[in-house]
């Protein structure tokens, strides 16, 4: 019944789920590693991003364009919010930050809605890059999803080498370790974070638009993506980006490992309708039992600091 | 003479303010979220109907649900108590249905729902007090068994959400489909990406799939599916190919055969006033949901011209009877007060720009469900 294609097809599948998580949970984890911020809106930043997708991709009738204007709209956003309210919440406690930022969603799901209309829209991948190719060992898979995969590993290496090689970089990593020693070094600090909410809103905005073209742009599609950017943050490390990169690979193949084999393998020792049925359940808590047991080996997440 | 003539004037008054005794009508649908599209199409439907009746006694109390159980049952609490409605609709979810409609029904207020039909309130569950004026969950994917049969399908691969209406969907279809099932999968609700599940389809050997997936849902899996390049022939329930979606989805659903109790190109003098109205009104072409809302409130206004909600076995008989012009040509209530009504088959057309349904033959005819003879009222 499992193939090897089946399987070979599934790890693609859970491949290309984990890096488009982790181009929302790269934002998250800086954000939250380098200014102490909760940010629900990180999911308003996403779904922001695939409207403006769609609609320049409506008015235009190219998909690069509707990328760039996805980036540009996420980035925009992200500054004027970060420059009128999330910049007042550094100093705040964390339910401050939470009750504020879910305010956010509430004012971007409800504006969106406003300017748009409750109706999905239309976003559809360019004809170029539409259809399956066959790969070797006889397995079909849509170009598309290959193409998602390359891109997130491409920006995971950017964003990697960013970190690690650039004087940002090593300014985003010095505001981690220590704000007010960065402060008093005498980097501006206020500028440093709007330009790392810049890019974290921007790697969400893209995200969404890239997946927005094989799912449905829709009011409150950022919501459920950022449930699990957060569990990604929570076992890579916080602030860490390789530890997001791992993380994201690790939910993106548990989840859908979990929901096709679990079901699978219960059939050995029940009978099929209660193994479909228990399969099912179990396969969506497996990425909250991977949670767990990676935070009871290692509390800080894979590649999170001391505590 | 004066005298006669004084209380003459003076019935009518009395008659003419007992008519003006207000109707309040608690609306819960869903308004926000990514089911808003469903709930918005049922209201302005039901709302279009209730202007188009010229009694402006009628009040509307509309309340979001957010697609939330609990916010729901509260919403239900507050119209009862602190609202004060007579009647109430809207539900557009099952689970919310069954979160809400037990414990409405059970303090004798009349629901009449506009989408939702869940089978445990067809059966055994059934009240005087609930009606549905959609259909029992089962019936648009019975019709799809039916039609899968028709059209040769011998090895169905077969997947719907895991909630309450999707468990129905898939119950519906294997209840006439006589093929066998390569597969069949339970998704969660709410899932945005198919990947997994589409390349069980592709492995399984199927010569074709069967899947209800309503909303966001549905246009996410019709977009990866004909990415994929599996190709083999879909069949659906209307759920997934309404007005609203199809725009949203594109060329993927151009072909794609599904079920469904009403069409906008069905021919009868109340659809085609409908439609008109509907796309004069709101500037859009009405999709299924809307046509359910039309109807629902056409219902409620004709049981209301016969008896007061307050006279629960007048009102119920006056429900019961049905007396009302649906936009489906022929409507009945069967015993469990659940819809007796022909089912289409539809084909995914573009019409310029727009795409959308054209009725391609009728498979089921005066199709009740088969939970009626669990129903004890």
């Amino acid at each position: 019944m499992m193939s090897l294609v089946l399987l070979a097809e599934q790890v693609l599948n859970g491949l290309q789920f984990g890096v488009m998580l982790f181009l929302m949970a790269a934002g998250l984890t800086l954000i939250f590693g380098v200014m102490g911020l909760i940010n629900l809106a990180h999911g308003s930043l996403y779904m922001l991003g695939a409207f403006a997708a769609a609609s320049v991709a409506a008015a235009t009738g190219s998909f690069t364009l509707a990328l760039l204007a996805a980036l540009a709209a996420a980035a925009v956003a992200g500054v004027i919010v970060e420059l009128l309210i999330i910049r007042r919440l550094y100093d705040r406690d964390h339910l401050d930050q939470v009750l504020a930022t879910f305010a956010l969603i509430l004012i971007f799901s409800e504006g969106t809605r406003w300017a748009f209309g409750s109706f999905p829209l239309y976003l559809d991948i360019p004809p170029a890059l539409s259809g399956p190719v066959s790969l070797p060992g006889g397995i079909d898979y849509p170009l598309y999803r290959l193409v998602l995969i390359g891109a997130g590993l491409l920006i995971a290496l950017g964003l990697d080498l960013m970190i690690t090689r650039t004087r940002i970089g090593i300014r985003i990593r010095a505001g981690e370790n220590d704000r007010e020693m960065t402060a008093a070094l005498g980097i501006d600090i206020s500028r440093l974070y709007t330009l790392i909410f810049a890019l974290g809103a921007a790697l969400a905005g893209l995200a969404g638009a890239l997946v927005g073209a094989i799912q449905s742009v829709q009011v409150g599609m950022g919501e459920p993506v950022l449930i699990l950017a957060f569990v990604v943050i929570v076992i890579g490390g916080i602030g860490s980006i390789r530890g997001a990169l791992l993380g994201a690979l690790l939910v993106g193949l548990t989840d859908t490992l979990g929901g096709v084999f679990l079901p699978e393998a219960l059939k050995l020792v029940t009978d099929p309708a209660s193994a479909k049925a228990v399969g099912a359940s179990l396969a969506s808590m497996a990425i909250y039992i991977l949670m767990g047991a990676i935070l009871i080996w290692r509390p800080t997440g894979l590649f999170g600091g001391r505590a | 003479m004066k005298m006669g003539r004084f209380l003459l004037t003076a019935a009518f008054a009395a008659l003419a303010s007992a008519a003006a005794a207000e109707v309040k009508v608690g609306m819960i649908t869903t308004l926000s979220g990514g089911g808003a599209g469903l709930g918005i199409d049922v209201r302005d439907g039901f709302l279009l109907a209730i202007q188009q009746s010229g009694r402006s006694d009628i009040e509307l109390v509309v309340e979001d649900d957010q697609q939330k159980p609990e916010i729901a049952v509260q919403l239900a609490d507050k119209m009862i108590q602190s609202d004060k409605v007579d009647l109430m609709t809207g539900i557009i979810w099952s689970n919310l249905a069954m979160a809400v409609v037990p414990s409405v029904t059970a303090q004798e207020m009349f629901y009449l729902s506009p989408n939702a039909g869940p089978s445990a309130l067809a059966g055994a569950g059934c009240s005087p007090f609930y009606f549905n004026v959609a259909w029992q969950n089962d019936a648009l994917h019975e019709a799809a068994g039916a039609y899968a049969n028709g059209a040769g399908y011998g090895n169905a691969f077969i997947l719907a959400p895991n909630y309450p209406a999707g468990k129905d969907a898939l119950t519906g279809f294997k209840r006439t489909f006589t093929g066998k099932l390569a597969g069949e999968i339970y998704t969660e609700l709410g899932q945005t990406d198919y990947a997994a599940e589409i390349a069980q389809i592709r492995a399984s050997g199927a010569d074709s799939v069967y899947f209800f997936l309503p909303g966001g849902m549905g246009i996410s899996f019709l977009k990866q599916y004909a990415d994929s390049g599996v190709g083999l022939p879909l069949v659906g329930p209307a759920f997934s190919f309404d007005q609203n979606i199809l725009q949203a989805v594109g060329d993927a659903a151009l072909g794609v055969v599904n079920t469904s109790q009403w069409s906008k190109d069905l021919d009868n003098e109340a659809n085609k006033a409908f439609v008109a109205s509907f796309q004069e009104a709101y500037g859009r072409l009405p999709s299924l949901y809307a046509s359910q809302g039309f109807d629902t409130a056409n219902l409620m206004l004709s049981a209301l011209a016969k008896a007061e909600p307050s006279d629960k076995a007048a009102f119920q008989a006056a429900l019961e009877a049905a007396d009302f012009a649906s936009t489906r040509g022929k409507f009945a209530f069967g015993p469990n007060h659940h819809p007796v009504q022909d089912v289409y088959a539809r084909k995914v057309v573009k019409e310029g720009d727009i795409y959308t349904n054209e009725t391609i033959g009728t498979v089921l005819t005066d199709h009740g469900d088969s939970y009626a003879a669990e129903c004890k009222m």
